[in-house]
Formats: structure tokens, C-alpha cells, sequence
């Protein structure tokens, strides 16, 4: 039994009258405010690891450690969780955001034991990241070797 | 100054992220997977770098700068061995992150109960 296309759209426009609004503006702005805060702080450490002469690769690697920490203890304290609450993605994309997709679940399902319940669900959401991160890395890398290219600068 | 240009660059990658995950069907992460991967392809083009240069943790920060140190990472470990690279470059070159992320995840599942 399938309804009439007609009522198909109709039932749609219905859903749509009725859905939220998205505040459009106020999450885009809040998500550039929330997520560049955390970058500039993310900068502090950046040039506090320069200035010890770190190269710039290695001061990058120990900034995202230092903000995957501060995103993993705020997560502990609950605080990420309202940060996420506010600035959306901009709480989320940073590598803060990736430590609380992998902290929260930790320790929501710590009651699951710590193999099938923390060891897993800390990659609900690092795992895809990793996986077709890494994936697409490695189809692009073939493509320079295949075609013999200098990496880029 | 480089303040400045982190908060803009980093701001603006999460301004995009979060209109993709308004105006589509994608869900938040939908929405990293595809920021990783777009960092990727920007790094494979050699454009991503340069935004590393420009705004340090702005780039770096966001997760397109996890797809940029992963590219660079298979391009560094490829000049050194060959094809072995494509294999090990990645994962080498992200190793810190991950690690501590993992590392700190389970000690949080230790030390915090979750509210609520």
C-alpha cells in the first residue's frame, strides 16, 4: 500500500511547517567563535613549542596533543559536552572534539566492561576518522607514486 | 598576528562544518569524516600546507590539519622506502595524537563518572 505522490508531498510539506527552524546564523557564527577560540588557543602552545625549538611538524604533533588532553579532561569535567552544546561543529572539528568522541563514549559505556565497552566505543566515531582518513592518504599517495610526481612543498 | 589568522582560518573551517551539517542530511560525524577527507585531497594538491604556514593551529587544529599530516606523512615515509610508504607513512606521522587520545580516553573511562 503505497500513498498517491500528491499526498507523499503534502505529508512533506507538512513535516517541514513543522520541523525546528535551524537558527541558520546564530549557529554558523557560534561555530566560527567556539572553534577559532580553541585554534587560537591551540597557538598559544604552538608557539610555546617553537620557541623551545620544536620544527614545525613536531610543535604541531605536541599542540594536538596538548588540545586532544585539554579536550579529554573537559570532557571528564563536563564541560566539553556544553561547549559542544554551544558552538556545534565548532567544538566538534577541532581535534578537542575528536578526544570527546572518544573520551564521552569511554566513559558512558564503561558499564559494558572495558573491552566490548570502552576498548570498542572509543572508535564509534575516531574509527570512520581514522579509516577514510587514512584510505583517502594512502589512494592519493598511490597516485604520486604511480605517476612518478615530486610530493608537493 | 598569527592569532588573528588562527581564529579566522580554524573559525572558518568550523563555520563550514557547521553549515554542511544545518543544510544537509549529513549528520556531525558525517561531517569530520568528510572534513578529513577534504583535508586530504587539499594536502594531496599541495594547498593545504601553505594554510598550515598562514594560520599555524588554525589549520593544524581543525580536523582537515589530521588529513594534511596524514598526506604529508605517506609523502615523507614514500622518499624515504618507496611504495612501503603508502603503508606506514600515515599512521607514523599521527602516531601522537592518536596514542594519547587513546591513552587519555581510557583514563578518563577511570578517573570520571559521566553526569547524569
Amino acid at each position: 500500500m503505497r500513498a498517491s505522490k500528491d499526498a507523499q508531498a503534502a505529508y512533506r510539506r507538512l513535516v517541514q511547517r513543522h520541523a525546528p527552524r535551524v537558527p541558520l546564523l546564530r549557529n554558523t557564527v557560534l561555530a566560527f567563535v567556539v572553534g577559532g577560540s580553541l585554534c587560537a588557543v591551540g597557538q598559544i602552545f604552538m608557539n610555546v613549542f617553537e620557541r623551545h625549538g620544536l620544527s614545525p611538524e613536531r610543535a604541531g604533533a605536541m599542540t594536538a596533543v596538548v588540545i586532544v588532553l585539554l579536550g579529554a579532561l573537559l570532557t571528564g569535567l563536563g564541560v566539553y559536552d556544553e561547549i559542544v552544546r554551544l558552538g556545534g561543529m565548532g567544538g566538534s572539528l577541532p581535534i578537542s572534539g575528536f578526544a570527546n568522541a572518544m573520551v564521552a563514549p569511554a566513559m558512558e559505556y564503561r558499564r559494558e566492561g572495558w573491552i566490548l565497552g570502552v576498548g570498542a566505543r572509543i572508535f564509534s566515531i575516531a574509527g570512520p576518522v581514522i579509516t577514510y582518513g587514512l584510505l583517502a592518504a594512502m589512494v592519493i599517495g598511490a597516485v604520486y607514486v604511480a605517476l612518478g610526481l615530486p610530493p608537493p612543498r | 598576528m598569527i592569532f588573528l589568522w588562527a581564529f579566522l582560518v580554524g573559525g572558518a573551517m568550523c563555520a563550514a562544518a557547521q553549515l554542511v551539517v544545518d543544510l544537509t542530511a549529513l549528520t556531525p560525524a558525517h561531517a569530520l569524516v568528510l572534513f578529513v577527507v577534504l583535508g586530504a585531497v587539499a594536502a594531496g594538491f599541495g594547498w593545504y600546507q601553505p594554510l598550515v604556514r598562514l594560520a599555524g593551529a588554525g589549520a593544524s587544529v581543525p580536523l582537515p590539519g589530521f588529513g594534511n599530516v596524514l598526506v604529508r606523512g605517506i609523502f615523507k615515509e614514500v622518499g624515504r622506502h618507496g611504495a612501503q610508504g603508502l603503508m606506514t607513512g600515515g599512521l607514523t606521522a599521527s602516531a601522537a595524537g592518536i596514542t594519547m587520545a587513546m591513552v587519555f580516553a581510557t583514563i578518563a573511562a577511570l578517573a570520571f563518572r559521566p553526569k547524569g
